[in-house]
């Protein structure tokens, strides 16, 4: 995999995936994570995407993309109809988060969401000692222009997958470059899960 | 949207409409039997050694087989000459282009206007009632004829999108990839309304002479008034705004019923022109087909049946006549069956007319699909642009 333009957040999802499955990535923009997925691990990739322009891209791209919402664009598909569900930095903009995953749970043996950890320790300092709505690298947006409706911290969604009994099977945590070890609540700029509710065999 | 010479350019040229008569008789789905069958057609560009490359596209209520290029000695272009040619969607270089007129309809294929050999005169009303299914399985004698055993494309708008799905549901191993554009999988109660005050327009005009006015000329009002509805229909709120607005075709009104308004020009001129070009009769066959098509719950893709057809489903936000939800529809339908597809609403202001107009979004959309759809591997070039 080509690994300059691409974000550490496409780099980490990219390495997760297991090659020849099948993936529905919801809010897919214009498919820079679904197509080096097709192109390099050959998987049978499905993108819903709100943005018409973006589409345009998806199908110049070779992708196919479903014009819809993510709150209403999973109802159809049958159980277990991807290895795959991404939620890429799209759940944050999405009102009914929970109905939202637990769909996603029921359509996918695996759900993988990434977002934008409001706790970080820049965020902090900007509310903190500026009294300020933070604006950081991974949440660039003005308060007033934010299409951003839920902000939560890595902890957050924790407690959250923890109430509803998700098990989480993979964590990742990302700085600006890198990976983050150390106290992630604190230092992590974007956070992946790796999620399911299903019985699995591991290894 | 502006025409230029660089359009006439890229045409497919001097075209002519073939005739294909195959022998047997067609068992259609009302039971009865329609045999010789003739089917008028056209093809553009060359088919390929492995007769990979053929797409049919198929055409809308009032079609025809000439869907791109002139006539010798014509300047009339084919109905969806903006999307197919050198370099157009329909690109003719690349791929090999049919297109046929439905049966029962009046331009060269089998229909009530044609001769019925039991009668010696035209079939009028005794012509036997046709449904979408009927006009695919036609169709499917001319693929065979022409030795194409996989399409690798079936597209159309409106009724011709009704006959993509239909080719899909009847065989789906034949079509590599479908292309249903402002369409249905069943008509509603709305567009069989319209249906039905198109057809009581024409049956209410003593000149229809239940159905058999051949010798003493169309149904001229009833069958204008029929189109004049129809075009309604086709626009859509804003596009009449912007095409007539209130403008007068005078300075004044005339405090008659003439046509005062340039819209009551424009359906006067649109309907007056339909009966020059259109068989009342075959206008009503052809809208009772549409109202009986219903390919919803299940019948799309047959039951315990995986599909490789890869679909394209396009709609239009200002079509009234076939709303986008009914092209929701169709996506909810391939969901369900893990269907590969591609779903775009287009923003146009074009209404239902939109598939027939060069809509760029359009024009991308199914140039992109095509071109993965044949060559099989992702477009490249575009990661990391």
């Amino acid at each position: 995999m080509e690994t300059e333009n691409i974000h550490l957040d496409h780099q980490v999802i990219f390495s997760i995936i297991e090659p020849a499955s099948r993936v529905l990535d919801l809010g897919c923009g214009e498919g820079e994570l679904l197509y080096p997925l097709v192109r390099d691990k050959h998987v049978r990739a499905q993108g819903i995407e709100l943005d018409d322009k973006s589409i345009q891209e998806c199908v110049k791209k070779g992708l196919s993309v479903f014009h819809d919402d993510i709150e209403s664009g999973l109802r159809e598909y049958p159980d277990n109809s991807f290895d795959y569900v991404i939620l890429n930095q799209s759940m944050q903009q999405v009102k009914k988060v929970d109905g939202v995953i637990q769909e996603s749970l029921r359509i996918g043996t695996k759900v993988i969401v990434g977002f934008p950890n409001f706790a970080y320790i820049k965020s902090r300092f900007s509310l903190f000692l500026h009294g300020k709505s933070p604006v950081t690298k991974s949440l660039p947006y003005l308060w007033y222009d934010t299409p951003n409706v839920r902000f939560l911290s890595i902890t957050d969604f924790k407690t959250f997958c923890a109430e509803k009994k998700i098990r989480i099977v993979e964590a990742h945590y990302l700085g600006e470059k890198e990976v983050v070890r150390f106290l992630p609540n604190l230092f992590a700029l974007n956070a992946i899960f790796v999620l399911t509710n299903k019985m699995m065999r591991q290894g | 949207m502006t025409k230029t010479k660089k359009e006439k350019n890229n045409s497919v040229g001097v075209v002519e409409t073939k005739l294909f008569t195959f022998a047997g008789q067609l068992n259609l789905v009302s039971g009865e039997k329609l045999g010789p069958v003739t089917l008028a057609y056209e093809t553009y560009g060359s088919l390929n050694k492995d007769k990979s490359n053929a797409i049919l596209v198929l055409h809308a209520l009032s079609g025809d087989a000439h869907a791109a290029g002139i006539y010798n000695g014509q300047t009339d272009t084919g109905w969806w000459e903006d999307l197919i040619g050198p370099g157009k969607a329909f690109d003719t270089n690349r791929y090999f282009m049919i297109c046929s007129n439905v049966i029962g309809g009046c331009k060269g294929s089998t229909g009530p206007s044609s001769v019925n050999p039991a009668m010696g005169k035209p079939y009028a009303l005794d012509f036997p009632f046709i449904t979408v299914a009927d006009m695919v399985e036609a169709q499917r004698h001319l693929i065979d004829h022409l030795g194409i055993e996989k399409l690798l494309c079936v597209a159309g708008g409106s009724m011709g999108g009704m006959q993509v799905l239909q080719w899909v549901a009847s065989y789906p191993e034949r079509v590599k990839s479908a292309i249903p554009i402002a369409t249905t999988l069943k008509h509603s109660p709305q567009q069989i309304a319209f249906n039905e005050v198109i057809r009581q327009s024409i049956m209410a005009d003593p000149a229809w002479r239940e159905g058999n006015y051949y010798e003493y000329g169309q149904p001229e009002k009833g069958l204008s008034v029929a189109r004049m509805i129809g075009h309604i229909t086709f626009m859509s709120d804003q596009s009449m705004e912007e095409k007539f607005s209130r403008r007068l075709k005078s300075d004044h009104f005339s405090f008659g019923f003439d046509a005062d308004f340039e819209v009551e020009g424009y359906l006067r001129y649109r309907g007056a022109n339909f009966v020059k070009r259109f068989d009342a009769n075959s206008y009503l066959y052809i809208t009772k087909a549409i109202d009986y098509f219903d390919l919803s719950g299940g019948k799309l893709i047959p039951h315990g049946k995986t599909i490789d057809t890869r679909f394209l489903i396009i709609s239009f936000k200002s079509d009234w006549l076939y709303p986008p939800h009914q092209s929701q529809d169709i996506v909810r339908a391939l969901k369900r069956r893990h269907v590969d597809a591609t779903y775009c609403e287009l923003t146009t202001t074009y209404g239902h007319d939109a598939f027939l107009i060069e809509v760029e979004e359009q024009t991308t959309l199914i140039k992109h699909f095509l071109d993965k759809t044949f060559n099989g591997y992702l477009v490249t070039g575009h990661y990391g642009n």
